[in-house]
């Protein structure tokens, strides 16, 4: 297969390296290359952040570039559109169901933006509530799992290798629930009950 | 063993276990910190932090003259610190392979300037390996080893964000035994750099890279790649990864040792292509090397500055971009900011109020320098915060502004402590703000001899920072907690009144270090009046109600640090119960 593109995008502190490096894994297993480039540092405190996982029969590059990307995973609507012009115009859009106004919104030095919702659905944005179903998998700090669970059902990677590979990855103690909370986000797209 | 998914960092890591090295050493820094924290965790090895790199180079250097294969890591700023050493060990060279691996920050993800460290490898003329992915940075991270003991020299192996913080998958392999360096000889000759023995150096240095240039005609870390013969492209590292994705029927010249060059290896390559580019970033090193060869070389049209993408290179080439959704250029931006419960936020929320003139230094703290806090003047490098408050000080001052310099535990200990003697000395006065969060946060909580926690765990007595400051002739030191916004802003206004030079040392643990979060507080809509004064303390937990003007509090994000109920006269921000009884995240 030619190389995938999967973006995934959030503030700082969201957990988007985790589930980045959750996707990765999962590639590896299934017999593709795949690469994985991030950004640690300054900007892991709350700033904007992307990771980029690419994979495929041969990956070379580990970045990407506006109009290249397959997949946007976002974690926060800002975030999503602020990354829009990265997908490809048949690209997928999954969109965490979440708003975190950035400081100089909160300060007054810049207005907030209004309706973001609407225009990233006309995107063709599927919203996920991740941070409802993480709480309903017993763990709100499983929600980067639940978006991966979504992620799942547009991806060619078994089921069962997600798991084996969610298992391993996060603490012991949370195995249980972020098992649960990768099935709801997979059943929450796969029912369409993601969309607003 | 086996395929595995790596960073460039850990991969090279891994790549100077599996070379035998035993000692690693270095002072964090993004991209190159997980390089040290990797190689600690693998049998068989010493690994320490340094408090700066030059030290780290030094140290090194002495396991390679006592014959072990070592390793220093640092990032390309890290590597100007450690350019007096560089230069000299460049002329003793080795017994055991000296391997220094630095992480070049091309676009400035997190550093204060883009340095290519091409040039440091010309200016000291030091082999430079560039490995264009975790496979590669591993495996030429072994032959660096082989090359330092070869050639009688150090080697450095550069890194950039994206080979250090990517990950590719890697074929692990099994730890070898070095080749034994011999028993250690008195060798003045070599070892003891005076100037007599220092010009015999020189010119063995002269010799050494005579015949590096020859193997680096012959070697096999460079190769030449022929495909359609129009274009021709000269990369190394991950632009060449680039490279391949933008132009995947371009001949390309892949240097893995881009020093010394080989100039009858370019020569073919050139010979045989009918237009030759270059394609590199930050920095126009290899360009102007090839130049310098006589190589005839086309414009690339890329930029020089910043980090380049297959895209830019597909568009320097006038190659048909993709079709692309509609940018929204209205967004609000999203700077970092210190997090909830930071002992940070209260220093500079009281230099604010104070009017101070702040000279900051590197660290998460340099957030202040943003809005709402908006309390640092200047930011340049490692521990200049000490010596340009002092300095600030012989110009006259500013408009009688008190004069703060503001520098972390960990940059105090890399580089303040010789600027605050130097105050002492020559008998300067103002105040200096040490934020002692008992760890260094920015680079991922590395310990440092602040807070005497050390990279494999062993048990030291960490540095008493009041009495070193009063050993340095400071009559004036006193510790504050900055959780107290009182005692924080009275300490700064008393000490800013004296002429004496004063340390005052804000003492509390990283936000992130703190384990027992307090529980979380709310906004009694009632009693709060809107008056932003919660606000302007620049937390992430705490919002504006669009409507009422209000403040509001994420109790998923507070921490319970108390900061704001401290700034709030109205007694509107009160204790809830923890986030999940509440049934909102």
């Amino acid at each position: 297969m030619s190389a995938t593109t999967v973006m995934l995008c959030g503030v700082g502190g969201q957990g988007t390296i985790l589930a980045a490096d959750l996707l990765a894994k999962v590639a590896a297993a299934s017999g593709l290359e795949v690469k994985l480039s991030e950004v640690h540092g300054m900007a892991q405190r709350g700033g904007s952040v992307d990771t980029v996982v690419r994979f495929g029969d041969e990956v070379h590059s580990p970045v990407t570039d506006p109009g290249c990307v397959d997949h946007l995973v976002a974690f926060e609507i800002i975030e999503a559109m602020r990354r829009i012009h990265f997908v490809k115009p048949d690209g997928r859009l999954l969109v965490n169901n979440r708003t975190i106004q950035p400081l100089p919104v909160l300060t007054g030095d810049v207005a907030p933006q209004h309706g973001l919702e609407a225009a990233l659905e006309a995107e063709g944005a599927i919203f996920v509530d991740a941070e409802v179903l993480a709480c309903r998998a017993g763990s709100p700090k499983s929600a980067n799992v639940v978006l991966m669970g979504a992620l799942s059902t547009g991806l060619p990677f078994e089921v069962s290798t997600w798991t084996r590979i969610i298992a391993a990855r996060v603490p012991p103690k949370t195995v249980e629930s972020n098992l649960r909370a990768f099935e709801l986000g997979r059943e929450a797209c796969m029912k369409g009950e993601c969309g607003l | 063993m086996g395929r595995v998914l790596l960073s460039g960092n850990e991969a090279v890591a891994q790549g100077a276990w599996e070379a035998g090295a035993t000692v690693g050493v270095g002072y964090p820094g993004t991209p190159s910190t997980q390089a040290l924290e990797h190689f600690a965790t693998l049998p068989g090895v010493h690994a320490e932090w340094a408090p700066n790199e030059k030290v780290a180079l030094e140290v090194a250097a002495g396991a390679s003259f006592a014959g072990a294969r070592s390793l220093v890591t640092m990032k390309h700023v890290g590597l100007n610190v450690a350019a007096d050493p560089l230069f000299t060990i460049a002329y003793t060279g080795v017994r055991g392979g000296l391997v220094i691996f630095v992480a070049d920050d091309p676009g400035m993800h997190s550093s204060q300037n883009e340095q290519d460290s091409h040039n440091y490898a010309a200016f000291a003329r030091v082999p430079m390996l560039d490995p264009s992915d975790s496979a590669e940075a591993l495996a030429f991270t072994k032959r660096a080893f082989e090359i330092s003991e070869q050639f009688d020299v150090p080697v450095l192996v550069r890194s950039v964000v994206r080979l250090s913080h990517a990950k590719s998958l890697v074929e692990t392999g099994a730890r070898i035994d070095p080749p034994p360096v011999g028993p250690l000889k008195p060798d003045p000759a070599k070892w003891v750099m005076m100037p007599a023995m220092a010009r015999c150096r020189r010119a063995d240095l002269d010799t050494r890279m005579e015949k590096l240039s020859a193997f680096a005609a012959t070697t096999d870390l460079n190769r030449a790649e022929y495909r359609d013969a129009a274009l021709g492209v000269v990369c190394s590292g991950v632009c060449y990864q680039h490279v391949r994705e933008a132009l995947p029927d371009a001949s390309v010249l892949k240097l893995g040792l881009t020093f010394p060059l080989s100039v009858d290896l370019i020569d073919q390559f050139a010979s045989r292509v009918d237009r030759l580019i270059v394609v590199e970033e930050a920095d126009a090193y290899l360009e102007r090397s090839l130049r310098a060869l006589g190589v005839q070389v086309s414009p690339s049209g890329l930029p020089v500055a910043g980090e380049i993408t297959p895209g830019a290179i597909r568009s320097a080439m006038g190659l048909p971009a993709p079709v692309l959704r509609e940018k929204d250029h209205t967004l609000p931006p999203r700077p970092p900011l210190m997090c909830p419960g930071c002992p940070h936020r209260p220093v500079f929320h009281a230099l604010r109020k104070i009017k101070a003139v702040v000279t900051g230094d590197i660290g998460c703290y340099t957030l202040g320098a943003l809005k709402p806090l908006a309390a640092m003047d200047t930011c340049v490098c490692m521990g200049a915060s000490v010596g340009m408050a002092h300095g600030a000080e012989l110009a006259g001052g500013v408009d009688g502004r008190p004069i703060i310099g503001v520098i972390g535990d960990s940059t105090f200990a890399h580089s303040g402590i010789t600027g605050l003697l130097n105050t002492v000395y020559n008998g300067g006065g103002g105040t200096i703000a040490i934020l002692d969060n008992r760890i260094t946060a920015m680079t991922g909580h590395q310990g440092n001899p602040v807070d005497g926690i050390t990279l494999q765990g062993r048990t030291v007595r960490e540095l008493d920072l009041e009495a070193l400051c009063r050993t340095l002739g400071v009559t004036r030191v006193r510790t504050v907690d900055p959780h107290d916004l009182s005692a924080t802003e009275n300490a700064l206004r008393e000490e800013t009144s004296v002429e004496d030079l004063s340390v005052l040392i804000f003492r509390a643990p990283c936000a992130l270090l703190v384990k027992d979060k307090g529980s979380p507080y709310a906004v009694d809509e009632d009693a709060c009046t809107a008056c932003g004064a919660c606000i302007r303390l620049g937390c992430p937990a705490i919002g504006k109600d669009e409507r009422t003007g209000k403040a509001t509090i994420d109790v998923a994000l507070c921490v319970g640090c108390s900061q704001c109920v401290q700034v709030c006269r109205f007694d509107a921000i009160v204790h809830t119960g923890p986030a999940c009884d509440l049934g909102e995240v």
